[in-house]
């Protein structure tokens, strides 16, 4: 017996949660007053919900199908796992989508796949379901594509005329990695077709000599995901992997999904809690590297077997280190360091620079900039206030690690 | 102690007309009481005494008050908090920017930060309004007229009018309600009607609520409980008008029962497609190959080497290009960003200058041979982009094992090496290149090799007139390769008439 929209909605979710992206920002303002529909995007994305698990919840994100041809030992839906399985038809998303959107649970869609019959036929039904969203029901609100592996770049370019955002998978950190757990994805193909994006929204972004206007052409850009923990690949190895993509497929995210369990698992990998904090101290990392002008080598030495400090949180392990560029004067020094205190984000770097035209600021001002003047204390010189030895004290680091806790029975 | 009466619905208008009047008499901050008219009960019978007859009267001889634009798109979203406070607040900042013009941008300054965290608390608030008001859907089962949607949605504060354009943009074909205990908002796809009397709970029901409390659930991953997390993005407080909400308890009560089922429902025996799949793969036929001993099966082969580590982080071999009978072979040093992506040599910054010496010198593109000494992109990223990083002697003697090939099967009358790599790669000397530049000398039997610059390094010459120099030699450099190219042309077409009159 056929399996009820409901039915196969839980079967299909069920399959699409181990994907973390679910950004709905980044792309162009759009909005229905003008073309009548429905849907809009005005920049930054809206978290409609929040499941227990922390995570947000902004776009409908589900699988076509979780039906696969691909065996990769850490997903539910490889061809060797038992796990229900279910399909929709095109009309079937593009209903949810839009019935799901007029009730504002969600910012759009997030559709991906497992590979039925070819990569290719995977790809065109997907990109029929997107294309129906945009043409045929004026559907202005966000659509992120998954792309198919060895999918022919005319899908990628059809795809991309009518998604915001497409990603493809880099799994693993290393190439070996993905060869041993997906047999059947090639790495190098990864690669190519990350490139081939790069270069397509590239020349799109060129305005055309006659009109001077730019082609919608993936506006969000294109994102990537790595699972952590399923592989040997330590800390210092996945953060330069994630800086060669961003330097070399000008991606927006590189996304790192802690390693879940996953019902009916392959015998080749861990059955272990996934390691949440890893994968936060591995985003703090990513963020310190695109934003706060830290290099992958500077994060990563000093920390040994290459795996980041668990307790502190990067920065602050960098400091911890580095104890002779401190403390920071916080009337004088230049925007680069500041950005190096622990406990100053950009925000407050850019309140400080702001606010120390006019005065000299003291430790009240920091904490009125929102401030935690309890973790920037140790690093900086204000007006009335000098750490002393403070940064000196052996027992620094102590005075920042969580205190300990009894573990829990189970 | 003057009394200002006003509705205090979020309307800038009203604050703004007695705020200009009373600067305008100078009147003290301290001395100024502001009230709500819907505040406490015994406001209901505050005198009615709204702006002091004096200040209007000056308010009609000069109406005009500068404030900084960051001041006013700063009360238009303050005037919208509901802390009675806001008006005195808004107004001794006001008082006070008359003297200091850039006190808003002393963001440590008491009274600044206190306006902008009322900012920031109306900025969350109007933005969870666009995260959790759920529209439900009534009389769907009325024909073709446009689809009515009604929603019930609780703020903190006044924001109701603030927000009502967001569900305009956004919801435009459709008629909706946004019904809250501060006002109201509809839309019929022609206007925006706002009203500001509070509404009741219409307390609806909408079917497709079930499919959503089943999507979330399932999106829900039992193994990373974060209930913190949640907690302080979807506060309690929101629940109670949200579908899924109802579910959270259960779904945490039962989320350590659901990760140890998983783990318990270990491997088990693979399906019955998947076999045949795997079967399927075996039997696959090889893939047909290009014929052996041509360019086209040693480009096969090297799409898939691994001789050295270069491999993991490019994109992509990127391997010759041009006929394998060229009687002109250039070797460059290595692809970079462009040819990387691309998959093809001397089609980035450096490929274009050469491209157009070589066009500008007759040098003819189509029947050269272009390659580079090592296949692979060697990188370090720097942020956004990719720095170029010389490779070193082992990838170089790793990937000569290529260029060989390319030679053997070319058979250029003339190799062109691009640089001190190239250079390198092909004759194993340490010699300079300075030393050999510009001649041409020997490589193999009735093989020629000239040794010129690599066109990146004239693109990195920062002086205008040695660049100009710098070109200009390496513009004869290619012009006596072209040269070469036209003679060994005219030798075979001689050697063709001669065997013809032969």
């Amino acid at each position: 017996m056929k399996k009820s929209l409901n039915e196969r909605l839980a079967i299909l979710s069920d399959a699409a949660k181990y994907d973390a992206s679910c950004a709905s920002s980044g792309t162009v303002k759009r909005d229905s007053s003008k073309s009548g529909g429905l849907g809009s995007t005005e920049g930054s994305g809206i978290c409609h919900a929040y499941a227990p698990d922390g995570r947000c919840i902004s776009l409908l994100k589900i699988l076509m199908t979780n039906f696969c041809i691909y065996d990769c030992a850490y997903c539910i839906n490889r061809s060797s796992s038992n796990v229900e399985r279910a399909r929709f038809s095109v009309e079937e998303v593009v209903w949810l989508t839009l019935e799901f959107y007029r009730r504002n649970y969600i910012e759009g869609l997030f559709l991906s796949s497992g590979i039925i019959r070819s990569s290719d036929y995977t790809m065109e039904e997907m990109v029929r379901i997107a294309r129906e969203l945009r043409v045929t029901h004026n559907f202005g609100g966000y659509i992120h594509l998954k792309s198919i592996p060895e999918a022919s770049p005319l899908l990628i370019e059809q795809a991309g005329l009518y998604a915001d955002r497409l990603s493809i998978n880099i799994e693993l950190p290393t190439d070996t990695g993905l060869t041993r757990l997906a047999p059947e994805k090639r790495p190098a193909n990864i690669r190519k077709s990350m490139g081939e994006l790069r270069l397509k929204i590239e020349a799109a972004n060129d305005p055309t000599l006659q009109t001077k206007r730019r082609k919608r052409f993936v506006p969000a850009g294109q994102s990537t995901q790595m699972i952590v923990g399923a592989d040997q690949a330590n800390d210092k190895v996945i953060l330069g992997t994630s800086a060669r993509l961003y330097g070399s497929y000008g991606l927006r995210r590189v996304y790192y999904s802690a390693f879940s369990p996953i019902p009916d698992a392959s015998k080749n990998l861990p059955l272990i809690k996934p390691p949440l904090m890893r994968e936060h101290r591995l985003y703090q990392a990513d963020w310190l590297y695109r934003f706060y002008g830290f290099g992958i080598e500077e994060i990563t030495e000093n920390q040994p077997d290459g795996m980041l400090d668990l307790k502190l949180d990067p920065k602050l392990a960098w400091a911890l280190v580095n104890r002779h560029r401190f403390p920071v004067n916080i009337n004088t020094a230049e925007r680069e360091m500041l950005l190096r205190v622990p406990g100053l984000g950009t925000k407050a770097v850019n309140g400080i620079l702001s606010a120390r035209r006019h005065r000299r600021l003291r430790l009240e001002d920091l904490a009125r900039l929102h401030v935690s003047i309890k973790k920037v204390q140790s690093f900086v010189v204000t007006e009335g206030w000098t750490p002393h030895r403070l940064i000196d004290r052996s027992d620094l680091r102590a005075m920042f690690e969580p205190k300990p806790e009894q573990l829990a029975l189970l | 102690m003057e009394t200002i009466l006003l509705e205090g619905r979020g309307d800038l208008t009203e604050w703004r007309e007695a705020a200009r009047s009373l600067l305008l008499a100078r009147t003290e901050p301290r001395t100024i009481d502001w009230r709500c008219r819907n505040g406490a009960a015994d406001d209901l019978f505050a005198p009615a005494a709204e702006v002091p007859e004096t200040a209007v009267a000056t308010a009609a001889i000069a109406s005009t008050v500068t404030v900084p634009k960051a001041f006013l798109s700063l009360a238009q979203a303050v005037i919208c908090h509901s802390d009675p406070l806001r008006f005195q607040l808004l107004y001794r900042v006001l008082f006070r920017l008359q003297e200091e013009r850039t006190l808003l941008e002393v963001l440590s300054n008491a009274d600044v930060a206190q306006l902008n965290a009322m900012e920031k608390s109306v900025r969350r608030d109007c933005h969870k309004m666009t995260a959790f008001v759920r529209f439900k859907e009534i009389n769907a089962e009325e024909g073709p007229a446009r689809r009515r949607f009604l929603a019930w949605f609780e703020p903190d504060h006044h924001i109701v009018a603030r927000v009502a354009p967001f569900f305009q943009r956004r919801f435009t074909d459709m008629d909706w309600i946004i019904a809250t205990p501060k006002g109201t908002a509809a839309w019929d796809g022609e206007v925006l009607t706002i009203s500001t009397q509070p509404a009741e709970n219409p307390m609806l029901t909408d079917q497709t609520d079930t499919l959503w409390r089943t999507y979330f659930s399932n999106i829900f991953n039992p193994a990373r409980l974060k209930v913190k997390m949640m907690m302080t993005e979807m506060p309690k407080k929101y629940w109670k008008n949200l579908p899924e909400a109802e579910l959270i308890p259960g779904l945490i009560a039962g989320a350590e029962a659901s990760v140890i089922a998983m783990a318990e429902r270990a491997a088990s025996e693979a399906p019955l497609f998947h076999q045949r799949l795997q079967a399927i793969a075996q039997a696959e036929p090889e893939i047909v190959r290009p014929p052996a001993g041509t360019l086209e099966e040693l480009r096969e082969e090297a799409r898939h080497c691994t001789r050295c580590a270069l491999h993991c982080s490019a994109t992509q071999t990127v391997f010759g290009e041009g006929p394998q009978d060229a009687e002109i072979m250039i070797v460059g040093e290595q692809p970079g960003d462009q040819e990387d992506l691309a998959g093809r040599p001397f089609v980035g910054p450096a490929g274009a200058v050469f491209n157009a010496v070589a066009e500008e010198v007759g040098l003819e593109r189509q029947s050269t041979y272009v390659t580079n000494a090592v296949k692979h992109f060697k990188y370090e990223p720097h942020g956004k982009r990719r720095i170029h990083q010389k490779p070193n002697v082992g990838e170089v003697q790793h990937c000569k094992w290529w260029l060989t090939r390319e030679l053997a099967l070319v058979k250029p009358k003339l190799v062109v090496a691009m640089g001190s790599t190239a250079l390198m790669a092909l004759t194993d000397s340490r010699q300079r290149l300075t030393d050999l530049r510009g001649e041409m000398l020997q490589l193999g039997a009735g093989q020629s090799l000239l040794v010129t610059v690599h066109p990146a390094y004239l693109l990195r010459i920062p002086d205008e007139g040695r660049k100009h120099e710098e070109m200009a030699r390496f513009r004869s450099d290619i012009a006596r390769a072209a040269a070469f190219g036209r003679r060994a042309m005219s030798d075979v077409r001689l050697e063709q008439q001669n065997a013809g009159n032969g």
